[in-house]
């Protein structure tokens, strides 16, 4: 199966025809969404969108790592990461679609 | 935040547009996720993040309270990194040194 990338581009292109908004404005809609997600996100707040999956914000703390290449140890500084958990509908989405 | 929230926040931010439109245009943004790796693609939004699907083969796995073996059968897994821009946004703006790994 030939694989794709699904880009904003896209996302608009669906909102433009599902909802009827005009193509700019689905493209803008679009992308404030994403920017409210994110926005949640750096407030640290968790996003959890049903039958989709949630996000989350993890702290990591100071750990000593080691350069791969060169075998120097430097410290890894203290850091947030996000974590996506998939719903279990989107999980059996994806493998249905098999 | 929920996706009730999602959507009440968007409502905020574009009071000329109806409720129902705005729940709608939220439905069909995760639907096209979802629809999208249901059928093997990538979905790559840049500044917040790029999902995948990461398949898995078969195998035996072994029940490590009591020891049966049993089998696993196949299976496809959606995957999510996050996004340069996003991921700077997080830890305060800056990238961080020594453990920014591509």
């Amino acid at each position: 199966m030939e694989s794709k990338t699904i880009t904003r581009a896209d996302l608009a292109e669906a909102v433009y025809e599902q909802v009827g908004l005009s193509r700019n404005e689905s493209s803008d809609l679009v992308e404030v969404l994403l920017e409210e997600v994110c926005a949640a996100l750096v407030n640290g707040d968790n996003v959890k969108i049903s039958s989709f999956g949630s996000f989350s914000v993890r702290k990591k703390g100071q750990r000593i790592g080691r350069n791969p290449k060169t075998g120097v140890e430097v410290p890894i500084l203290p850091r947030k990461v996000l974590v996506f958990r998939a719903s279990h509908v989107l999980k059996d989405r994806i493998n249905k679609g098999q | 935040m929920t996706k009730s929230e999602l959507i009440q926040r968007l409502a905020e931010r574009n009071p000329h547009l109806y409720l129902r439109d705005i729940e709608k245009i939220v439905e069909t943004v995760f639907d096209e996720i979802t629809g999208a790796l249901a059928r093997g693609d990538r979905v790559e939004l840049r500044g917040f993040g790029a999902f995948s699907v990461k398949s898995r083969d078969a195998r035996t796995g072994r029940n490590p309270r009591t020891g049966e073996t049993v089998k696993v059968d196949a299976k496809r897994l959606p995957f999510f990194k996050t996004g340069k821009a996003l991921r700077e946004r997080l830890n305060g703006g800056t990238p961080q040194g020594g453990s920014e790994y591509q």
